[in-house]
């Protein structure tokens, strides 16, 4: 019997090509949206091209019809605030940088998801995100990169376990974003050229801070000072939410050179503004770690591995050892600039085709 | 295919469509213009009046076809409202009046109350009991000076309980005369025999695909002698109080439709009776499976006669839907939102279903056209989906 597969459909042009390619490889293939969004938010995400509106309802409906597919709406509106917004909320009131794309699919897509997939007798979820996933000769499965390191979306699925890749089909990864759109021109699909999504697609506007204050049961830190990196006194500022590691604009403050912010402490609400050069590490700690194509590591152990620090970082090369109790860290050859706690440190192999692990950025004091 | 979702529409009968067809192509007349070609759509429609009127013991003019239940419904309300405003204060100034209605309402008048809340009117919820039955004297002690319009569904399209919306009815007017009384029988209407509301009841709600008449067609009864605003303005059709051209095939459809419940009633309850208990006892071999709503086998007066509703527990009802469609069935659950997606159920939770139970709930809707077959094999489908369901959950 033809194995059946649940291809997560957003509504957009990667992930419609992918159920018409499953579809044509002979699976059975279950087209699922998930409402992962609020009803009273429903027309923002809309209005704005994010996914899993209702226009991506839409969207994702048709290009079901036009591949002859049963198509069904899912609701995971309670997973996604517990798991992607409520811990977006509480990272940056504690002054980090999360990255709700990992959240959103370590938890909502392949837990719940694959859960509901099994559920209805699916033997594998697929996505269309650009990335592979291969099989190594230990037995262990990892996400690789695509066929198109323009679009490698590898990073934010670094997270994922073992038995989740043995139940996943990224078919996508195959092909180049060109391919995938004249893939889904030649089959008609009415999503060929709709524009790429951007942004954190809960908060279409990127203005996080406001976001953040209009979540219920939420304390958004008041404003603080923005202190110079000896601790003197520059400026008042507006919060902590509204800053991040790296961020140069919209902080109001007048400098005769290029200032960053450099360093949020929550607990004294202080923000620290410095050069480019205090942005600069050469070594990055991680905790919670997920391990894909290494076991884990021992210590005193030391291998050469790629790591990026954030989405789009190219990647920069170094040895990985262990920190101590599920800690990790990469000392990279070159330093590495604003590497924000709470963002993902993911190891790949030392060409950064293959991903090895990874965890979350901690704060660490500096060497 | 098994059909199962009879209270969400229904297949347009054969003999309602043959009656439709010549007022598409022959007798297409507008039917308020003056030539002959219109005297046949005229007629129709007047035909169509009468046949609904019957069907619930009304008198043709107090029959106004709409687009469907929810205007209906909407009309009712807004209608309601506009009337006690320009009466009570014709400057709309220092007038906010106050309505009753009921926690498990469609969304057709629970979302048009809440929009007259926002215009200043004091909504009241009355609860029903565990049974899903709303207490009548619940309704009348919650009347006030200011109180204008009473709106209790006929029968819930979820669970199908059947309300004293004629007690009800003859007590808020027997303390106020002046207080309007709309019930929404979008569910009842062509199911059971609501000849006993008309007279009584001064507004009511019906539609016409839920007895197998065509989608996009409903009517509004408005007692002889009660004056509400239109709602949609614009013409003099429906004696001026429903503007647009009149949806002629569509009507015509509606008013055969209801000729042939009015036929046919008896025979229909007694089949989805026997369909519905043959149905509640083959699912009640799953294990923790809670029946919503009142019911008892035979009974047809206090539930409809092809509403099962049912809450499994430990299992997720957008998963068994889901494979309930891929086993060829059509079913429901909770109501569903605009994306399709799950909501859980306001009517469920205001009986006091908790909300891991609520998601499990699943409606299944008779028609007098299912078989014994058909519903043997559904109960089967569905105790092999729960054990599915439940088995997947331990080993994950």
């Amino acid at each position: 019997m033809n194995k059946t597969v649940v291809v997560g459909m957003s509504g957009g042009v990667d992930s419609s090509v992918c159920a018409y390619l499953l579809k044509e490889q002979g699976y059975n293939v279950i087209g699922v949206t998930m409402q992962i969004w609020r009803p009273e938010n429903a027309c923002d995400i809309s209005y704005n091209g994010g996914c899993c509106g209702l226009s991506a309802v839409d969207d994702a409906r048709r290009v079901a019809e036009t591949i002859d597919i049963p198509y069904y709406v899912m609701d995971f509106r309670s997973e996604f605030q517990k798991y992607v917004i409520d811990h977006f909320s509480s990272q940056y009131v504690k002054g980090l940088t999360p990255n709700p794309c990992i959240e959103c699919n370590r938890h909502v897509k392949w837990e719940a998801l694959l859960q509901k997939a099994r559920d209805i007798g699916a033997d594998y979820l697929a996505t269309g995100h650009y990335a592979r996933i291969s099989k190594f000769d230990n037995g262990r499965y990892s996400i690789s990169a695509s066929k198109t390191a323009a679009k490698d979306q590898t990073y934010a699925l670094y997270a994922l376990t073992q038995d989740q890749l043995a139940h996943t089909l990224l078919p996508i990864g195959e092909y180049e974003k060109t391919d995938v759109r004249r893939i889904a021109e030649e089959a008609g699909l009415p999503v060929a050229h709709k524009k790429d999504s951007q942004e954190i697609c809960f908060v279409p506007d990127g203005d996080y801070a406001s976001f953040i204050e209009k979540e219920d049961g939420v304390n958004v830190p008041g404003p603080g000072d923005f202190v110079t990196p000896s601790g003197e006194f520059i400026a008042r500022h507006k919060g902590i939410t509204h800053y991040t590691i790296g961020q140069r604009r919209g902080l109001g403050v007048p400098a005769g050179e290029r200032i960053y912010v450099t360093d949020i402490n929550p607990e004294s609400g202080r923000v620290t503004l410095g050069s480019n050069e205090d942005l600069m590490t050469s070594a990055v700690t991680a905790d919670d770690l997920r391990w894909m194509g290494l076991e884990g590591i021992s210590s005193g152990e030391k291998i050469r591995v790629k790591a990026k620090i954030r989405y789009n970082h190219p990647g920069e090369t170094g040895f990985l050892e262990s920190a101590g109790d599920g800690l990790a860290r990469v000392v990279f050859d070159k330093p590495v600039r604003a590497a924000a706690p709470g963002q993902a440190l993911v190891f790949y192999d030392e060409s950064g085709t293959y991903i090895l692990g990874g965890g979350t950025i901690i704060k660490q004091a500096k060497e | 295919m098994i059909y199962l979702d009879n209270a969400a529409t229904t297949q347009t009968g054969e003999r309602v469509l043959n009656a439709m067809i010549p007022f598409f192509r022959e007798s297409y007349g507008n039917a308020s213009a003056v030539y002959s070609l219109a005297r046949s759509s005229k007629k129709a429609v007047f035909d169509a009046r009468k046949k609904c009127a019957e069907l619930i013991g009304a008198y043709p003019n107090e029959i106004f076809f709409t687009s469907g239940g929810t205007e209906s419904d909407n009309w009712a309300l807004m209608g309601a409202y506009d009337s006690y405003v320009i009466n009570h204060s014709p400057d709309g100034k220092n007038i906010k009046g106050h309505m009753i209605t009921t926690a498990i309402e469609h969304h057709a008048v629970l979302r048009t109350a809440e929009h007259l809340a926002g215009r200043g009117v004091d909504v009241t919820y009355v609860k029903p009991d565990g049974d899903g039955f709303i207490d009548p004297e619940d309704v009348v002690r919650n009347i006030r000076p200011d109180t204008f319009l009473v709106s209790v569904m006929t029968a819930n399209n979820e669970i199908g309980t059947i309300q004293h919306v004629s007690e009800i009815s003859e007590r808020v007017h027997a303390l106020r005369k002046d207080v309007l009384v709309h019930t929404d029988a979008v569910q009842a209407y062509g199911q059971t025999d609501i000849r006993m509301l008309t007279g009584k009841v001064d507004l009511l709600s019906a539609s016409s695909h839920k007895l197998c008449g065509p989608k996009g067609t409903g009517l509004l009864y408005i007692r002889d002698g009660i004056k509400i605003s239109p709602f949609i303005r614009g013409g003099m059709q429906e004696s001026g109080r429903r503007a647009g051209t009149e949806n002629v095939p569509g009507i015509v459809g509606f008013g055969e439709a209801s000729a042939i419940a009015s036929e046919t009633m008896e025979d229909k309850i007694n089949t989805e009776v026997k369909l519905r208990d043959l149905f509640i006892e083959k699912l009640s071999a799953i294990p923790d499976i809670l029946i919503n709503g009142f019911y008892a086998p035979k009974d047809h007066m206090k539930r409809l006669p092809g509403n099962i509703s049912v809450c499994i527990k430990g299992i997720e009802a957008e998963s068994a839907l889901i494979m309930l469609d891929r086993a060829g069935i059509c079913a429901s659950g909770g109501s569903a939102c605009a994306t399709g997606a799950m909501e859980p159920s306001h009517v469920l939770k205001a009986i006091g279903r908790a909300d891991d139970e609520a998601k499990g709930s699943l409606r299944f809707t008779l028609s007098d056209r299912n078989t014994e077959e058909e519903i043997i094999t559904a109960a089967g489908v569905m105790a092999e989906i729960t054990d599915k369901l439940r088995n997947g959950k331990k080993h994950l």
